[in-house]
């Protein structure tokens, strides 16, 4: 891979990620195509411009750390890592299929250059912050981001965590929340709000950004931001659209754990031309 | 190997606080070595680590969830973390963190869970940890440690920081009798023969190792010869001591401060089960919770000193062919 931060070829990684999101799930027949494409955006920016990182030297000890704490959205993690590298572009099809890297949530004993095995909501803010906090006390400059759903933030460990996080001022970790304001039984304004949610991050002592999720220069932004802020952590709350790029799964709960069919993948596809 | 026919159980310490004193000893050997407590650690002892690097402390405040998540991130990135609390915390609230973030991912975290069993006394069941052995069992590649005496934790401590893979070890509250000499050989996953015996077999952990020893002097009183075996590593199980047991003497009792339901005596009545199957007696915790009182009362009253063991010896005596 090579790092970017030109803005017409990151919109066309995004694109060819959204691609690989809906060819894994139709061919898995199952898998959450929403929440993924929902954080495309956050996780080609980071990795292709923001992360230090290097596919070829995955155990690198002074790169930045990446945990998808909202695991159902592995394809979009295993896209990206695909594209950069870290496997096979042409095996993103066996995703939940028997002996896969590419498991139902990500799952390091299958594919070692994960950071973190998830899938279990509301903890990946506290792995985050052992790693950060290993970090320090090493002195080393590599940072923690943690991509966090928010349904997740329903979760008392995520709240657990940012107090901790705030307390201890862990200035090298990075959360992001992927606001696409739907969850798996509909919207989260009808589940259970969370609204006011940066004053909410606010309150816990995080140095909080509110962008569109879907602005790459807004996301460079916000993350230079966080990476700039020193004695708090940072958290960037990206305002998303739950299945962003596919007109009919845009804003659609059904598609939060749905794949879409053979039919549905077509036009999708088209979509994507 | 007979190591001795007659002990002197001597007054020691509380295995918590051997605990902390071993911790502290693996610190000034190893900067990796971090401590994660919730807000407990003049009760677990992880004062004594605390006092001398705090840098190398890290509070969580009462929040175990976190605090084994914590512990996990510290663990990915090349730390060695021993995360304790009361054990009844650790291992029931912070049990699905264990499952997810710890065994699912065979990460290298120590878990120490003090006030385990019902000898905690006063304050009541709330506090006491008498599922913790089973739930930590059930986790796929967990080490499960029970010291009975300070010797023996402070030896697996230092075991359970040099093996890499997430262990639990248990320790208790009150003051425990020194079993060992300072120079005992304790080797995690290999159970100590502490008296040879032909009639039957005591399997003891943790506070019943003890009673277990008081419990064959009064056997042998009465001509009866038993082997006493503390079986300190309750996972991996030393199945090569108890086959060999089951087969020399015909005749087992496994005695334990924890639910009878998921402790050490079913994890042994398995092995038993599989290699050499023979009578067993269980002493444990029958079905219940216990309650307020002093720590002496309630194991009196909940069957598990050398006088429970002594019956149960009998009545396994009685079924053996």
């Amino acid at each position: 891979m090579k790092p970017t931060k030109d803005l017409p070829e990151l919109d066309g990684i995004c694109k060819k990620i959204r691609r690989h999101i809906i060819e894994m799930t139709g061919a898995a027949k199952s898998g959450h195509p929403g929440g993924s494409l929902s954080a495309v955006e956050i996780l080609v920016t980071l990795y292709y411009d923001v992360m230090r990182h290097d596919p070829s030297n995955p155990r690198w000890p002074d790169r930045d750390r990446f945990i998808l704490s909202k695991g159902h959205a592995a394809p979009v993690l295993y896209a990206v890592m695909a594209e950069c590298g870290y496997a096979p572009v042409g095996e993103l099809t066996t995703l939940r299929k028997l002996g896969s890297p590419f498991q139902g949530h990500p799952d390091k004993r299958f594919f070692p250059a994960l950071e973190a095995s998830t899938g279990s909501l509301g903890q990946g803010l506290s792995l985050a912050l052992g790693m950060g906090a290993a970090a320090c006390l090493d002195g080393a400059s590599w940072r923690t981001y943690v991509v966090l759903g928010d349904g997740e933030c329903q979760e008392g460990q995520i709240w657990e965590a940012a107090m901790y996080g705030a307390f201890h001022h862990a200035d090298n970790v990075c959360a992001i929340v992927d606001y696409n304001r739907i969850q798996l039984d509909g919207f989260v304004k009808d589940i259970m709000e969370l609204e006011p949610f940066a004053d909410k991050w606010r309150s816990f002592g995080w140095h909080t950004v509110e962008v569109n999720g879907h602005d790459i220069a807004a996301l460079q932004r916000a993350f230079a931001d966080a990476a700039s802020t020193t004695g708090a952590p940072s958290v960037i709350v990206a305002h998303t659209i739950k299945g962003k790029g596919v007109s009919f799964m845009e804003n659609n709960p059904k598609f939060h754990g749905t794949a879409p069919t053979p039919q549905e993948v077509e036009l999708a596809l088209k979509e994507l031309q | 190997m007979p190591t001795q026919t007659r002990f002197e159980l001597k007054p020691g310490m509380a295995t918590r606080e051997a605990f902390g004193r071993a911790l502290v000893e693996l610190g000034r050997e190893n900067k990796d070595v971090v401590a994660v407590d919730a807000d407990l650690s003049k009760s677990t002892f992880t004062h004594f680590f605390a006092k001398e690097f705090p840098e190398r402390f890290f509070s969580c405040g009462i929040a175990e969830a976190n605090m084994v998540g914590l512990a996990a991130g510290l663990a990915s990135a090349g730390k060695i973390p021993f995360a304790a609390s009361f054990a009844s915390f650790v291992i029931n609230k912070g049990f699905e963190q264990l499952r997810v973030v710890v065994a699912y991912p065979n990460v290298n975290v120590k878990i120490v869970g003090t006030h385990c069993g019902i000898s905690i006394g006063e304050d009541g069941p709330s506090q006491m940890a008498v599922e913790d052995i089973g739930l930590a069992c059930s986790l796929p590649g967990f080490t499960v440690i029970s010291p009975a005496d300070e010797v023996s934790m402070k030896a697996l401590v230092r075991a359970a920081a040099a093996h890499v893979g997430p262990v639990y070890i248990r320790a208790g509250r009150p003051k425990a009798p020194v079993i060992y000499a300072a120079d005992q050989p304790i080797e995690m996953g290999k159970s100590i023969e502490l008296v040879d015996g032909k009639d039957l077999t005591i399997i003891a952990t943790g506070l019943l190792v003890a009673e277990s020893i008081r419990a064959r002097e009064q056997l042998e009183a009465e001509g009866i010869s038993a082997r006493v075996i503390d079986m300190h590593t309750i996972k991996p199980l030393d199945r090569t001591a108890i086959a060999r047991a089951a087969a020399e003497t015909g005749a087992m009792v496994v005695a334990e401060e924890h639910l009878m339901d998921s402790g050490l005596g079913v994890r042994v009545a398995q092995v038993v089960a599989e290699t050499q199957p023979c009578p067993m007696e269980f002493v444990g915790i029958r079905n219940t919770y216990a309650e307020s009182a002093t720590p002496e009362q309630l194991l009196d009253k909940y069957g598990l000193v050398a006088r429970d063991v002594v019956a149960a010896a009998h009545r396994v005596l009685k079924r053996k062919k």
